[in-house]
């Protein structure tokens, strides 16, 4: 249970893990806008470029036993989790070799091995799933913690009301985690909520709720831990709000007209990849060299995802009603 | 054939609620007022004292929180009864029963089912207006992904319950208000689990079909007993299953009697009549002597006063006289 203990222990080798992590995500979206553009990909594609630190900063709090609910935004959040990059990539393609065979896309990357719930693309809808996911465990006598992953415009849905009351009043074992970019779609905090404090909205149902840095990856992984250590220990649901930003559109469809420039550069100014990799390498704890290394093998390993991918076959359009219900796995 | 035993249509739900949450240590019942009153049809009266809080759990009044996490639950290895107390505030869960429930097994490639049963009292007749009546049962029949039964016996009261929670997907069991008080029989020992797949035929006749469900199966028997005193001699199917729909059966039945009449308690318009209608067209037009005929809910809200309420559903007068239409009579 190293990894779920309380505190961040910053070695080497987990600097180079937390820096390593958020490349790789970064490193595949990057290639996955190209793909799009290249009519590899299609529908919807939500790049997490910007909010690495969040991902991967709570996935440090997590055990294997745990589960992970997310949005639509989760390409970064199934890397973190494990899932191997060439299924993810795979997915997107809508190949047969995806993560959900294709199935479901960019927006609905599952895995059952790796309790990856989702992939969900209604706002607020990944949250009532998060409180029966730990209400099971709880009935089961498992230990385990939901991490459960959206954004501040879920806050003005009543799923989210529904199920901060629900977690709250079965003192249930979920670590919400509002990933707060400041935009739902393009609509700005400011226009969508009366009161703006997210964490404040937890408050309410009495669920502990902290707010964090999301662009600082040390910050974000501190605090989960502390966040994941309390739900662990059965003291019911656990906040975190982290504010962070997006620095590309909403999707890829969005041509982001209702955002300040410089504020968009500001917030580049600040992140996470950048402001870690700058800081790790000052106190000594990487080395250039190390970096340059790092670049190297997950440059192999997005190449080797796209080849999976393109590699992958097509699902028979035979098989199309396949996976609706139970026993109808079989090919037709 | 085994003995046979009376008891009413709420004593068969309480008595599957009671057997599952015995048999099986992972089912648990869910939603509104589902404890110390008793649910609000009386079907889970009791079951507090026997099973205790954690597994006849109260809910608050949060609809789609509490489906939803019936969904989590039973992605994660229990085996979850949800109550919804009407059809009418299943439309506030409406975002986790097809957006979740009846996609997650396709858009995660098969990797999870959703075992988990819905229960929720549907129908007029009771005087409760516009927010308490309606039938929107062929809401939920358009969904790939959910399977929908609607028990009209007491039978099937007390054997689509286990038989559902053995179904590894969402099913959703809608028990008519107006059914709650009504005896029937049930086999007095040995399983009583039933078919989910099948139609069933209530009354054997040659001059006519009616398709049914729910209650007004009820509403057809009589207006196929008031015809055979005019010497028409109907069959009557009970359809059971509104997803999927046991087209053979239907099928069977009118290309015997070469007549169809189809009922639903739901509005004409786009509903569960106008898809029974439109399979029968489909595979038996050659067959039929007559157009199929409809009887459905007059298209409004369904009034408050009793006058009003009872001509907007479906009677056995209308029915019969439906069914005399198909016979030119």
């Amino acid at each position: 249970m190293s990894t779920a203990q309380e505190r961040v222990h910053l070695s080497h080798e987990h600097a180079l893990r937390l820096l390593r992590e958020m490349l790789r995500i970064r490193r595949f979206e990057e290639k996955a806008a190209e793909l799009y553009s290249a009519g590899k990909i299609r529908g919807f594609l939500h790049l997490y470029i910007g909010e690495e630190a969040n991902a991967v900063g709570v996935m440090q709090a997590l055990t294997e036993e745990d589960a992970v609910v997310a949005t639509y935004r989760e390409h970064g959040h199934a890397l973190a989790r494990g899932l191997p990059m060439g299924e993810v990539m795979a997915e997107m393609f809508g190949k047969v070799n995806g993560s959900s065979r294709g199935r479901g896309g960019s927006m609905h990357i599952f895995s059952a091995p790796r309790r990856f719930y989702g992939g969900n693309a209604i706002v607020g809808g990944g949250l009532p799933l998060a409180v029966g996911l730990a209400l099971a465990d709880r009935m089961l006598g498992r230990s385990c913690v939901t991490a459960c992953f959206f954004g501040e415009g879920a806050a003005a849905e009543g799923e989210f009301h529904e199920a901060m009351n629900l977690a709250a009043l079965w003192r249930l074992p979920v670590l919400f985690v509002c990933e707060n970019n400041f935009y739902a779609m393009g609509t700005a905090l400011a226009e969508s909520e009366s009161n703006l404090d997210i964490a404040a909205h937890a408050g309410v149902y009495g669920v502990p709720a902290e707010v964090v840095d999301g662009m600082d990856v040390v910050a974000v992984e501190a605090a989960a831990r502390r966040a994941a250590h309390a739900v662990r220990q059965g003291e019911g649901p656990r906040f975190l709000e982290a504010r962070t930003y997006r620095f590309r559109a909403h999707s890829m469809f969005d041509p982001d007209l209702y955002r300040d420039k410089a504020e968009v550069e500001a917030w580049k100014e600040r992140g996470p990849i950048l402001k870690f990799h700058d800081w790790a390498l000052g106190s000594g704890l990487i080395h250039e060299s190390g970096v340059e290394a790092l670049e190297k093998e997950i440059a192999r390993e997005v190449e080797a995802a796209v080849a999976f991918a393109e590699g992958g076959a097509w699902e028979p359009v035979e098989d199309l009603t396949r996976y609706v219900s139970t026993g109808d796995e079989a090919a037709a | 054939m085994s003995e046979m035993r009376r008891i009413t249509y709420r004593e068969a739900v309480r008595e599957a609620l009671r057997e599952a949450l015995s048999r099986d240590e992972r089912v648990f019942l869910m939603g509104e007022d589902v404890g110390a009153y008793g649910g609000a049809y009386a079907c889970s009266l009791g079951l507090l004292e026997e099973f205790g809080p954690e597994r006849i759990r109260n809910t608050p009044l949060a609809e789609s929180g509490f489906v939803g996490a019936g969904i989590g639950a039973a992605m994660n290895g229990m085996r979850p009864i949800v109550e919804i107390m009407t059809i009418n505030f299943s439309l506030l869960a409406l975002d986790q029963i097809v957006n979740n429930a009846a996609t997650i097994r396709h858009m995660s490639g098969g990797q999870f089912s959703v075992p988990l049963v819905i229960r929720m009292a549907t129908g007029a007749g009771r005087q409760l207006a516009a927010q308490h009546s309606h039938s929107f049962e062929c809401w939920f029949a358009h969904i790939p992904g959910i399977r929908v039964v609607a028990p009209a016996l007491v039978a099937d009261a007390r054997g689509m319950l286990p038989a559902a929670l053995a179904d590894p997907d969402p099913v959703v069991i809608m028990e008519h208000a107006t059914l709650y008080n009504v005896e029937g029989e049930v086999p007095a020992d040995g399983e009583l689990a039933v078919d989910l797949d099948r139609a069933a035929i209530r009354r054997e006749g040659t001059d006519a079909t009616i398709v049914t469900y729910s209650a007004n199966v009820m509403k057809a028997l009589a207006a196929a007993e008031a015809l055979a005193g005019e010497a028409i001699d109907c069959e009557v199917i009970d359809l059971r299953s509104l997803r999927p729909i046991d087209d053979a059966t239907i099928l069977a039945s009118v290309r015997k009697t070469h007549r169809a009449v189809v009922v639903d308690e739901g509005w004409r318009s786009v509903g569960i009549a106008a898809e029974i209608s439109a399979r029968i067209q489909e595979q038996a037009f050659f067959d039929l002597d007559a157009p199929v005929e409809r009887v459905c809910s007059v298209e409004v809200p369904i009034p408050y006063p009793s006058h009003l309420e009872q001509a907007a559903i479906p009677q056995p007068e209308t029915i019969a006289a439906a069914v005399r239409r198909t016979l030119r009579r």
